[in-house]
């Protein structure tokens, strides 16, 4: 099959964010969307005994060559999208170098510790300053009151999700996903699903 | 249909490591399969019930692993492909009978798929099953990556059936939660006929009877099976090299570990200096292979997960071989170059390529590494394990709780394995002071029970799950009833395998496969017992730590509280709320209240905010479930809650 070029061979993505968010199913719809293109695709998914509420991050690794690690290298990824904002910044940590880009939901999700008041949640102009400044690129959308200005805050995965592919790194399009999500979500939410997609796609064009 | 039951040949799908597990018993012709939920295991079992009625075949989930393995065999022993499938724990629970059958031998092909893992991503153990291979003695392949995963067990039940012998094929989280492109082999056509046939000579494998005796004769046909083993396996496919001709440093490996050795030899640039032998075939090695392949380095590097198996197996055919292949200089475990605990990645293997090599590797530069640095000053707060919103088990933990202050004579409570045995910690009050395997809860509580005799004067409790007391808590209760033993067990019945997504038991009227099937009433079980058998639904927090009380002040033997009320993450669950909550401002009196901020403090459901700027506690509508149980906890009334329309 014949393949766009890749940045990089592989190409590192990382989605991060909290149980609940649906960060899993979009991390194998991108992992199918490039996969039917004939990529070589490894997804390796980290996730704790919690269902919700914990963190979560899926590594996909997209390749002309080979299958690859499900586990990125450290200072390897090539995106970063982050379905909560402190998410990022865990993940910028060990994954991050210079050409890392970030793509970032502004809305936080508070972990037990900051409910309970006993940990401060650090502001969104900490983490926009800290992210900013280990990234070679940063892009921040309110992904989450987008989604529910669509009526349902969960298609904040989804949104995210477009932003990832209309931030032009990765050889995919709209049809892509159209034909990616169909198979997975019930025919009545396809085209919910990708008026999200279309969104997170302008937003990250700006 | 699913993808699974894909007819073209050559179609490549994204697959989990688990649904390529699947597809590659399909391609066998597998038709049972049985297992016990157990991450990271669980979708092998439960991708084959999804196609169980198109494809024809019986799956179910067992009510333990020791079941499993028991009901897949006796399809082999009907002369039909089956596969038995567990996460590494379920092989200690099944491992007698696995002795056994290693030694009977089997006939139609079987397969074990044990999945461990490394690192207890979603365990509270590292066990090893490869291990139990060399034990038990019987051969042991490990897939590589995905599509080895499909190859392999496709492979696994030839090889099953040319040797009349169980195949393990083991794999881990990283390849079993995972996902890589798969291409499709055929699927079978044609029916099979199952006939278990044990009319013939006593000793003739596919018409005598089943047994691991004569156990001379059998043990030493068991051998016979291993070294055929060994020259099939001389010349597998799964066993590859990738490298030069004469390395400076040759890594041995095999699993998941093949990728993170083949990503960092890729990342340090080193193919021309360093070799790399994959093995597939990992029990018994294949020794000619081996001793070719340690020829070519003076300097071995094994990489392998959890315990040093490859490194002394490997180590054996060096030592047998040294005359030939000379002195090697190993590194691996044994001398600190790999972890011995936890589990590995490419930097783990970069780490140890670089030591041996003495190279330099920089993953990032110096400047950015002091950016992050900066970084780390305000951290981000971490995400604690702790019970979701609605979950039954804060409201269980928190009566069972205080019905063992209350009562004050120092009750303790034994816990098992489930989402409850986050109990340990501040989401559950730190309520459990054991946890060990699967229905060991009521089986320490049934030895604590006795201890009466040498003075112990504490209450003894256990919980277990609804699954759980199916798995194994039945028979430490009829070991308590019948030894007098003075405890309360607690079934937290929450209607399904939570744990590891709400599969089916028997305490449910449907099966892996979606048919009705007779349910089994765990009060009556109790009951039939003679024990003393109590029903609460503990979100009623009053009654239920009342009854406990009661329970606990009984000291005539085995008692019992089920505590049924269904998981809040449940479909049925998730569909409606009970209560609409509300908290009123006005009344909520924060810190100078007097109740050291019980809901937010200890508590802790994180649908309960602490508004720091109010200073109130505050509801967070999106994520409450309605349970109603907070409105009981605070002692002023803030809390309040109405029937939901």
């Amino acid at each position: 099959m014949a393949k766009a070029t890749l940045l990089r061979d592989p190409y590192n993505i990382i989605i991060t964010g909290v149980g609940g968010q649906g960060n899993v199913m979009s991390s194998r719809v991108l992992g199918s969307m490039l996969a039917d293109k004939g990529y070589f695709v490894t997804i390796g998914e980290t996730f704790g005994p919690s269902q919700r509420g914990g963190s979560v991050m899926s590594h996909l690794r997209i390749s002309g060559k080979s299958i690859w690690s499900p586990q990125i290298p450290e200072h390897k990824a090539d995106i970063i999208a982050a379905l909560e904002p402190i998410e990022a910044i865990r993940v910028l940590a060990p994954y991050g170098n210079p050409d890392v880009k970030i793509l970032c939901n502004t809305r936080p999700i508070y972990p037990a510790t900051v409910i309970r008041g006993e940990e401060k949640y650090p502001s969104i102009e900490e983490i926009k300053k800290s992210v900013t400044k280990l990234a070679s690129d940063s892009i921040f959308i309110d992904a989450t009151e987008e989604a529910q200005r669509l009526g349902n805050p969960i298609l904040a995965n989804i949104i995210m999700l477009g932003a990832i592919c209309g931030s032009r790194t990765l050889p995919v399009e709209k049809k892509n996903f159209e034909e990616a999500i169909a198979g997975r979500v019930k025919p009545s939410l396809i085209e919910i699903n990708c008026a999200a997609f279309d969104v997170g796609m302008k937003l990250s064009q700006g | 249909m699913s993808a699974l039951l894909d007819k073209k040949e050559g179609a490549e799908h994204l697959l989990m490591g688990n649904e390529a597990i699947a597809r590659g018993a399909l391609e066998a012709g597998v038709k049972v399969a049985a297992g016990y939920p157990g991450t990271p295991s669980s979708e092998i079992i439960e991708s084959l019930a999804g196609v169980a009625k198109d494809a024809n075949i019986y799956v179910e989930w067992s009510v333990n692993e020791k079941l499993a393995m028991e009901v897949a065999a006796a399809a082999s022993f009907a002369e039909l492909r089956s596969l038995c499938v567990m996460k590494q724990n379920g092989v200690n629970v099944a491992s007698d009978f696995l002795l056994h059958l290693a030694g009977s031998g089997t006939r139609g092909g079987m397969v074990l798929v044990p999945c461990d893992d490394p690192g207890a991503l979603s365990s509270i153990n590292e066990g090893e099953s490869r291990f139990f291979a060399r034990t038990v003695e019987i051969p042991l392949l490990e897939p590589g990556d995905f599509q080895e995963a499909k190859d392999m067990t496709k492979w696994a039940f030839e090889l099953s059936e040319e040797l009349k012998q169980l195949i393990m094929l083991r794999s881990v989280t990283r390849l079993s939660h995972a996902s890589g492109n798969v291409r499709f082999g055929t699927l079978p056509t044609g029916e099979a006929k199952a006939r278990f046939r044990c009319d013939g000579f006593i000793l003739d494998p596919d018409e005598g009877i089943v047994i691991s005796a004569p156990v001379d004769y059998k043990h030493g046909q068991q051998h016979e099976k291993l070294k055929r083993a060994k020259e099939i396996f001389e010349d597998s496919p799964f066993n590859t090299y990738e490298g030069p001709e004469k390395p400076e440093l040759l890594i041995i490996t095999s699993s998941a570990c093949t990728l993170y050795s083949r990503e960092a030899i890729s990342i340090l640039g080193l193919k021309e200096r360093v070799g790399l032998l994959k093995l597939g075939t990992t029990w018994p090695l294949p020794p000619k292979l081996l001793t070719r392949y340690l020829s070519l380095a003076e300097k071995i590097l094994i990489v392998e997960e959890v315990l040093p198996f490859l490194e002394e197996n490997v180590k054996v055919i060096a030592a047998e071989t040294a005359s030939e292949i000379g002195i090697k200089k190993f590194y691996g475990k044994n001398d600190g170059t790999i972890p011995m605990v936890g589990e590995l990645n490419p930097d783990y293997v970069i780490n140890a390529i670089t030591k041996i090599l003495e190279i330099e590797y920089l993953p990032r530069p110096e400047e950015y590494a002091a950016k992050t640095q900066g970084l780390a000053f305000f951290g981000a707060p971490q995400r604690e394990l702790i019970f979701c919103p609605g979950c039954p088990h804060r409201a269980s933990f928190w009566s069972i709780h205080n019905a063992l202050e209350l009562d004050g004579r120092k009750g303790f409570v034994c816990g098992d394995i489930g989402c409850y045995t986050m109990a340990l910690l501040p989401t559950g009050f730190t309520t459990l002071k054991t946890v060990h395997a699967m229905g060991s809860g009521s089986g320490l509580a049934s030895g604590f029970g006795k201890l009466g005799q040498f003075g112990l004067d504490q209450p003894v409790l256990a919980v277990c799950g609804d699954s759980t007391f199916f798995h194994t808590a039945i028979p430490a209760l009829i070991n308590a009833r019948h030894h007098k033993s003075d405890f309360t067990l607690v079934v937290l019945d929450n209607s399904g395998t939570a744990m590891t997504g709400f599969q089916p038991h028997p305490g449910l009227e449907v099966n892996a496969m979606g048919d009705n099937v007779p349910d089994l009433d765990i009060a009556e079980i109790c009951r039939s017992m003679g024990a003393r058998v109590e029903i609460r639904d503990p979100f009623e927090l009053e009654e239920t730590r009342a009854t406990l009380n009661n329970l606990m002040e009984d000291n005539e033997g085995l008692k019992v509280l089920i505590l049924r009320q269904i998981c809040g993450l449940s479909p049925e669950k998730k569909a409606g709320k009970k209560y609409e909550m509300a908290i009123n401002e006005e009344i909520c009196l924060g810190e100078n209240c007097g109740c050291n901020r019980v809901c937010t403090r200890i508590f802790r459901c994180p649908g309960l905010v602490w508004d720091k700027e109010k200073q109130v506690t505050r509801l967070d509508e999106v994520i409450c479930t309605g349970c109603g149980v907070c409105a009981d906890i605070c002692p002023a009334g803030a809390i309040t809650r109405k029937e939901a329309v």
